[in-house]
């Protein structure tokens, strides 16, 4: 088990399936915030797991203009299930075939387990890592790590004086 | 990223002793059936440590999976806002397999609570930018499911049962 990918490296650009028929690249994000969160599996057994908190934190993450994705080795069919069950209204993506290639380049995989670890990451505008963070895999960590990125981010930003670009949009 | 952010304050539904020197905060969701196994739980604390324990309720519904959990939050709310608060949280947990709208109704008449009046604050999402507020003061302080739990502002990672609980409030107690 790895260490994930630290901030300041460039974001490893991919692109997976988000649909049965779609795909999905990171590069289509650019201009824009990106959180990316690898997760085990679809179908945790409990009420309020990772991917339902962050659908219900959605308006937040719009608030500083960024784009939720998760990310995980399930197939783009039993995301899609999943997504439908649980309401969910952002991208899952497939990191399917080659099964965990994406997670690898993040050092975000489990190899044995051969699953996603639960790792975060916050990508600039630029396609930057900003900061990132990997969770016990037992734990979900929650939004605060990522809101408290996007307010630094945020601010940064402001501090560069391209306070216009992060107010469009949203 | 296990502490609460958000201090309790007169904002808050309270029970309790007002000046308990534990405070144990939920963050809940009226829909989810562990909150309601977990109500149980946290009244029996109540029994045990009367005055000494203050427990604090917040709202965390996960609207996308509990579409009950919402008005539920806000008849709550309603309620609250006549002083009956915890008779309505106490109702809903007692009956969530009821859990509807017209069951929301019924408890507010109940409760001597206008019916029409929760009906039109539930149109007009008169006291959803409360619940909206406790859920993002969740968020912020690390909340993800629920029920989660803090013991003087850290969070308790523990099993919710009464025995577990217990045995993490009792340290905390005054010295008597």
């Amino acid at each position: 088990m790895g260490q994930v990918l630290a901030p300041g490296v460039t974001a490893p650009d991919f692109t997976l399936r988000v649909t049965p028929d779609q795909t999905l690249s990171l590069g289509d994000l650019r201009g824009r915030p990106a959180i990316l969160a690898f997760y085990p599996a679809d179908w945790s057994p409990v009420c309020g797991d990772q991917m339902a908190v962050y659908n219900q934190v959605l308006p937040e993450f719009r608030k500083y203009d960024a784009e939720v994705i998760g990310i995980s080795v399930d197939s783009a069919w039993c995301h899609q299930a999943f997504a439908e069950t649980r309401h969910l209204h952002f991208p899952l993506l497939a990191d399917f075939e080659p099964k965990g290639s994406v997670a690898r380049q993040y050092g975000a995989y489990r190899d044995g387990d051969g699953v996603c670890e639960r790792a975060l990451f916050v990508v600039d505008r630029e396609g930057i890592i900003f900061w990132s963070y990997r969770s016990p895999i037992a734990v979900n960590p929650g939004a605060d790590g990522i809101l408290d990125a996007l307010d630094r981010l945020e601010n940064q930003e402001k501090g560069d004086g391209r306070t216009q670009s992060a107010s469009v949009g949203g | 990223m296990a502490e609460l952010r958000v201090p309790v304050s007169a904002a808050d539904h309270i029970r309790g002793g007002a000046s308990g020197k534990v405070i144990l905060v939920e963050y809940g969701d009226y829909e989810c059936p562990y909150c309601r196994l977990a109500h149980v739980q946290v009244m029996q604390l109540g029994q045990h440590f009367g005055d000494e324990l203050t427990y604090v309720f917040r709202n965390f519904p996960l609207t996308e999976i509990h579409p009950l959990a919402e008005p539920a939050a806000e008849a709550a709310e309603f309620a609250g806002a006549q002083g009956q608060f915890w008779a309505m949280h106490d109702a809903i947990y007692a009956h969530q397999e009821q859990l509807s709208l017209p069951f929301l109704l019924g408890t507010a008449r109940a409760l001597g609570l206008s019916e029409n009046n929760l009906a039109a604050a539930l149109e007009a999402g008169t006291y959803e930018p409360k619940v909206k507020q406790d859920f993002l003061g969740g968020v912020r302080s690390g909340v993800n499911g629920t029920p989660t739990f803090f013991i003087n502002g850290h969070r308790y990672e523990g099993p919710f049962d009464y025995q577990h609980m217990a045995a993490a409030i009792q340290p905390l107690r005054p010295r008597l």
